[in-house]
């Protein structure tokens, strides 16, 4: 198509493209920025940005197929006394109930049990579907405190303390009026159908020192036995991490800017945070300044889409990984058989974001009875766990191939970059070279 | 509306005394959670350490006799609890049903985000009192800080003395009683009419809080709605 304007001569703004001219045009008409869901659409530089060494002559490699390749990973050790053991290292991530529908979320503790790995709540509560059919769900602590109750908390497996989320680090969250249905609304104390606003920062503490009491309430209410996670936005990755471990969590989890969110606005989804290739090693230097790489485990997310990405993130220090948008699109997000009720929503299947509108046709987010009819929660849990099986055999195929019998063994040695941006953010050197720029 | 706390203590057949110069927090709060319904506790020497009586889901009778820290009777779900002192940061914040009462003042955050149940302070509070509030009811003997019942989203809070700058600011359902002087309104924050249904809610919390004031002397204050859904005009009160 751009083929067909060049040969008529016409010549595209790099600076004022179609997408952005379209931007300025909307804002000029409606007079209210664009929210919208999934994640940063821009370029980023990424873990295709990363290769791995096979082996050679200098490491000999494992048999496919054959010689065991370990993929499970504990969480939690360092303080609680029921640390939770996942069958693999990849997780799924904290969704609400109220930006996804009921089905979804049974489906997602669905797939991840038969995987054999957690899933998470969200901001919105935790939901009986959920609790059900999750064999480790981990219930998010947000500063909105919707539906927060301490009998769910001492059902969890683990508690996630979220401070900050990728795709909107220093923001809240936001639920629009069409998916506060009576149901949302009631697991949330408001009146139905307003436009939620959930806050930024916990309503009662700021600051790390305060931050160590609240772990220590909450490891108090659970008489010691949960896990805590404290989840980040990547955007200062090392002090964030030291401050979080210096308060006594026992799990780090680290969320770059092409992280999905319900809702957001584009100028913040887009120009907030930092992406999760350039969050990793800071994190990592942190833990290891600190002598708690390995005790305090770090869980990082934010664009991963493959078992290469799984791999990658393990091999920078990553004990696990965590999906949202990938575990979306498994069930059926973006599913080209809606083309046409894409189109009529004004959008395509494999550009749809519009998550905040409760109109999505493959039932996914959203709250109307109809649509959300649509996502089976036993067939939507069985694509999970496909597509889960996959990531795994994926990022144990790359292991063997570097000599590791378990995938916690790769490390930043069996890595090379593309770029030298990727080489920098990451610190692994420029592929063929020995050079790791800034070191 | 009715209401539903639960009524003063009456049993005081076994009394459990826990000395916390000797014991830690944790020993207290696990045995209150493995303790049954029905009995008594009188704790010593606080000494304003975090964490006191959080997560107690028997319907107890528990009383402390110095200063609390941080997050006191945290999401307490059940029994009446009484603090001879003062509290830090998060008095009861969570609070789900049950009484907390504090004789002395309570810091920054007290009752936060409590989703039912009673919290009674004789004294003053500080900043954020009921912020996010979501069912509590909350009596206040004293004055309140700044930026109290910020997204408060249900329940009642009660003010004998004054309210600091920012009340109510973004407040969604709660009603908020004031009977002194109100430093400022927070956005979409309002003074409404004080009806008769009102007076009566209102005379009924201050007798729950053993209290004799006037409820003809207050003012109520709650949501202008104006705010429940975005539009670009507003975008000075986001
Ligand atoms: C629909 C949707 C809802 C989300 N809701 C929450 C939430 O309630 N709490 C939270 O911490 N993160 C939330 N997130 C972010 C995810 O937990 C996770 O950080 C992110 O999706 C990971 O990046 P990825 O989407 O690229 O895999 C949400 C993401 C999506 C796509």
């Amino acid at each position: 198509m751009t083929n067909s304007y060049a040969s008529r001569g016409l010549r595209e703004s790099a600076t004022f493209d179609r997408a952005t001219i379209n931007d300025i045009q909307r804002a000029a008409t409606t007079g209210i920025y664009d929210i919208r869901g999934w994640g940063a659409k821009r370029a980023l530089p990424h873990f295709d940005d990363l290769l791995f060494l096979g082996a050679s002559v200098s490491r000999y490699p494992l048999e496919g197929y054959r010689e065991k390749c370990g993929t499970d990973v504990t969480l939690g050790g360092r303080h609680a006394l029921k640390p939770i053991t996942l069958d693999i290292p990849i997780t799924i991530a904290g969704m609400s109930f109220g930006a996804l529908s009921a089905n979804a979320k049974e489906a997602l503790g669905r797939g991840a049990t038969e995987a054999g790995t957690s899933t998470t709540t969200g901001d919105g509560g935790m939901t009986p579907e959920e609790r059900g059919q999750s064999r480790h769900l981990v219930y998010q602590y947000l500063p909105s405190r919707y539906g927060m109750n301490p009998d769910d908390l001492r059902k969890a497996d683990a508690i996630e303390i979220v401070l900050g989320q990728g795709a909107k680090p220093g923001g809240g969250g936001m639920l629009l009026g069409q998916k506060i249905t009576e149901r949302v609304a009631g697991m949330r104390t408001l009146p139905v159908g307003i436009d939620q606003r959930s806050a930024c920062r916990h309503p009662d503490w700021t600051g790390p020192d305060d931050l160590a009491i609240k772990i220590a309430e909450l490891r108090e209410i659970t008489d010691w036995h949960t896990p805590i996670y404290v989840k980040v936005g990547a955007s200062r990755p090392y002090y964030d991490t030291a401050l979080a471990v210096k308060s006594g969590a026992d799990v780090v989890v680290l969320d770059g800017m092409q992280g999905g969110t319900a809702a957001t606005q584009q100028v913040f989804i887009e120009n907030v945070g930092i992406p999760i290739l350039a969050a990793i090693g800071p994190a990592v230097a942190a833990l290891q300044e600190l002598g708690v790489h390995r005790t305090v485990q770090l869980i990082v997310s934010g664009g991963i889409r493959n078992g290469a990405d799984v791999a990658k993130a393990i091999a920078l220090g990553a004990d696990a990984v965590s999906i949202g948008t990938a575990a979306l699109i498994a069930l059926g997000d973006n599913d080209p058989r809606y083309q046409a009720e894409y189109e009529a929503l004004g959008s395509s299947a494999g550009f749809y974001d519009d998550f905040q509108d409760g109109k999505d046709p493959a039932g996914i987010s959203t709250q109307d009875p109809e649509l959300a009819a649509r996502l089976d929660p036993i067939a939507g849990g069985k694509r999970i766990a496909n597509y889960l099986r996959v990531l795994t055999l994926e990022a144990q195929t790359i292991a063997r191939a570097c000599g590791k019998s378990h995938l916690h063994h790769l490390e930043p040695e069996d890595l090379v970059a593309l770029t030298v941006e990727a080489a920098a953010m990451a610190g692994v050197p420029l592929a063929g070279t020995s050079w790791i720029p800034g070191r | 509306m009715t209401i539903t706390h639960a009524p003063a203590p009456t049993n005081t057949a076994r009394i459990t005394a826990i000395d916390l110069a000797v014991s830690t927090v944790r020993d207290l709060n696990q045995a209150l959670h493995a303790t049954d319904d029905g009995t008594s506790w009188v704790v010593d020497t606080p000494a304003g350490q975090h964490n006191i009586a959080v997560g107690i889901d028997r319907d107890l009778d528990l009383v402390v006799n110095g200063h609390v820290g941080y997050y006191f009777a945290g999401m307490h779900q059940k029994g009446r609890v009484t603090v001879h002192g003062s509290a830090g940061v998060g008095l009861a914040e969570n609070i789900m049903s049950g009484t907390v009462h504090v004789t002395g003042d309570a810091s920054q955050a007290a009752a936060a985000t409590g989703q039912g149940g009673l919290v009674v302070v004789d004294g003053n509070t500080g900043a954020r009192c009921g912020i996010s509030m979501k069912g509590v009811d909350i009596v206040v003997g004293g004055d309140i800080g700044h930026a109290s019942a910020f997204m408060a989203q249900a329940g009642r809070l009660v003010v004998c003395g004054d309210a600091g700058e920012g009340l109510g600011d973004s407040i969604y359902e709660a009603r908020i009683y004031v009977k002194g002087t109100v430093a400022s309104l927070g956005a979409d924050c309002i003074e409404k009419p004080l009806r008769p249904e009102h007076l009566a809610e209102l005379a009924e919390l201050l007798a729950l809080a053993g209290r004799t004031d006037d409820p003809a002397e207050f003012r109520r204050y709650g949501s202008a709605r104006t705010l429940y859904h975005f539009a670009a005009v507003n975008a000075a009160a986001y």
